[in-house]
């Protein structure tokens, strides 16, 4: 795995590039380590407030470990009306965890997410930002087997 | 009933969208070697004149957007294309740039080359990491081909903020701050990106210029409707027969898109309401549907065009279950800059909640209509002054819906 250091090495010479630092970073670890801020901090020559200010206002980046393959749910109208919750309810049964939380064995981490522009085949659920659309509960477990 | 027609998708199904020749055998940079021919001003009157207006939300005339830029004298000035497509239901930046990338890239170098801007940025959102390959490619190959000439084009992924799609919020996280959005004036056109002129469009805006550049101001004004000309592209979800997108002219009704190209209602049910727009967009009832989908005539009866994403509802759905799921989304979304947005979005999903759940009163329904009334005229920007929309305008529409939930 490169080391997140390596990764804003590569970043901080573009103006304003710290949240696709951020995002590459994420890419490799699907988190952003805390140490991480402060390296950001200081290549990207800002205080480290600004660096955390800015990790924390997107709700895409996280600060602090979570499951490897991020499933995020989405519960914008469109897929609300098309069953969003029993999708909901079938993953978290499937996992053994409830939304916000990671499985035990760090595999998998459950989010909620607004609109991810598949609309077309709601209710629509992301896994490391790839798109599964048209979804049923029965179709959970074939997806999530996947990434097992 | 309107007919489908294609102008931003002209080569939508007809071209490799990861072949800069088979873009170039359709015509492809032909547009910008003409604009090149002409002089700046000539490129920014023939835009204006044709009448485009921004299709990110706004309707401002494209033209005399690029005219404060070009202008405005400075060192250094860019092309910002708004890819960040946040609002619920919308999806069409991404077919277009899936389908026809190269259109895109053709129409910020027209636009560089009209207001003297040698940099572009494309803001794409964050869930769209598989589009923006497509992008790259197509990126690539214009440089190797040298098409682009000095234009330079770079892209930028978000990070999952609906209100990033704000034009200077967006700056604002180019710039790789928090995606708050500033005080206007000064507007992007002066001071934008960098403190530099700067011309935010939206992806559809830019994919309709070569077309103009190429056909020409008078062809473009004679299609769709006389003051919002052109086409736009619809995208339908929920409840209708054709979940897909469509490309129809201006002056089409909301009765063409959701009955005529949308087929209807799923299972022969009976239609409830439509919003347009996205999820900042009013409702709109069945007396309603036969209003053209213009900017103006959208803006008349209390709705917006907005996006052009349509959503649509049969008889079965619940309005005030999918008014507390909007005010939700808006409370997530509310970027804290401004106290009516911060707290009035929190106030105003409470509330719905309580309705929703059967607890609300009579009262509560007058408090947020009030709360809805301030936020729209005392919020920073669009999103916390279209946040009560949704809600101003079931209550309107669909009243009886709030009074059988009401204590
Ligand atoms: C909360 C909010 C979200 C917006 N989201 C988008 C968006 O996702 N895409 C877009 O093109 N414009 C969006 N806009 C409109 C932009 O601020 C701006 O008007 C637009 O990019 C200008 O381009 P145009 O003139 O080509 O439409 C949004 C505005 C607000 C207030
Ligand atoms: S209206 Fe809302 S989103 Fe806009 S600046 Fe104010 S708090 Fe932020
Ligand atoms: S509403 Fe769920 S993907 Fe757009």
């Amino acid at each position: 795995m490169a080391d997140f250091k390596d990764i804003i090495k590569e970043y901080q010479h573009i103006p304003g590039g710290i949240i696709e630092a951020y995002n590459a970073i994420q890419k490799e670890y699907s988190y952003i380590p805390e140490d991480a801020i402060a390296v950001a901090a200081k290549a990207f020559k800002v205080s480290k407030a600004e660096a955390y200010g800015v990790a924390s206002f997107y709700s895409y980046l996280k600060i602090g470990e979570r499951g490897k393959n991020v499933i995020r749910i989405c519960e914008s109208a469109p897929c609300h009306i098309a069953g969003a919750d029993e999708v909901i309810e079938a993953l978290e049964k499937e996992l053994g965890i409830k939304m916000g939380e990671s499985t035990a064995d760090g595999k998998f981490a459950l989010e909620f997410a607004e609109c991810v522009g598949q609309c077309q085949s709601t209710p629509v659920i992301t896994i490391n930002r790839k798109p599964y659309g048209d979804l049923t509960p029965e179709k959970i477990p074939a997806i999530l087997a996947e990434y097992k | 009933m309107a007919e489908e027609k294609r102008i931003v998708l002209r080569n939508y199904g007809k071209i490799d969208p990861l072949s800069i020749d088979d873009y170039i055998n359709a015509g492809g940079y032909k547009a910008l070697e003409k604009a090149r021919s002409m002089g700046q001003k000539e490129v920014i009157d023939e835009v204006k004149n044709s009448g485009l207006r921004g299709r990110g939300g706004a309707g401002f005339n494209a033209g005399t957007k690029w005219g404060f830029s070009y202008s405005t004298e400075a060192d250094q000035k860019y092309v910002v294309c708004n890819a960040d497509e946040g609002e619920p239901g919308t999806y069409k930046d991404r077919i277009i740039m899936e389908n026809d990338p190269q259109s895109l890239l053709e129409g910020m170098a027209i636009c560089g080359y009209a207001i003297g801007a040698t940099k572009g940025f494309i803001y794409m959102r964050g869930e769209y990491p598989y589009v923006a390959e497509i992008v790259q490619k197509a990126i690539d190959q214009a440089k190797a081909k040298g098409v682009l000439g000095g234009f330079d084009i770079e892209i930028r992924l978000g990070a999952g903020a609906y209100v990033c799609g704000e034009e200077t919020a967006l700056i604002e996280s180019i710039e790789g701050h928090r995606g708050e959005p500033r005080f206007k004036p000064p507007y992007p056109g002066v001071a934008g990106l960098w403190g530099k002129p700067t011309v935010v469009n939206n992806v559809e805006t830019l994919a309709n210029v070569p077309v103009i550049i190429e056909k020409g101001a008078d062809w473009y004004k004679s299609i769709g409707a006389a003051n919002y000309p052109g086409t736009k592209v619809f995208t339908l979800s929920g409840d209708v027969v054709n979940k897909t997108f469509f490309e129809l002219p201006t002056d089409a009704t909301i009765r063409d898109v959701v009955f005529g190209m949308g087929g209807g209602i799923v299972g022969g049910k009976k239609f409830k309401a439509v919003q347009i727009g996205g999820t900042s967009g009013g409702f709109i009832p069945e007396s309603l549907l036969d209003t053209p989908v213009d900017f103006d005539s959208m803006a008349k009866i209390g709705a917006t065009l907005g996006s052009g994403a349509v959503f649509v509802m049969d008889e079965d759905t619940d309005l005030i279950d999918v008014i507390e799921r909007i005010t939700k989304f808006f409370e997530h979304e509310s970027c804290g800059k401004c106290t009516p947005c911060r707290e009035g979005t929190k106030r105003m999903h409470e509330i719905l909640q309580k309705v929703n759940g059967g607890n609300g009163t009579a009262d509560d329904i007058a408090l947020s209509e009030k709360l809805g009334k301030v936020m729209s005229r005392a919020c920073l920007c669009g999103l916390g002054q279209a946040a009560p929309a949704p809600f101003l305008t079931t209550l309107e529409h669909f009243k009886a819906d709030y009074d059988a939930k009401l204590v």
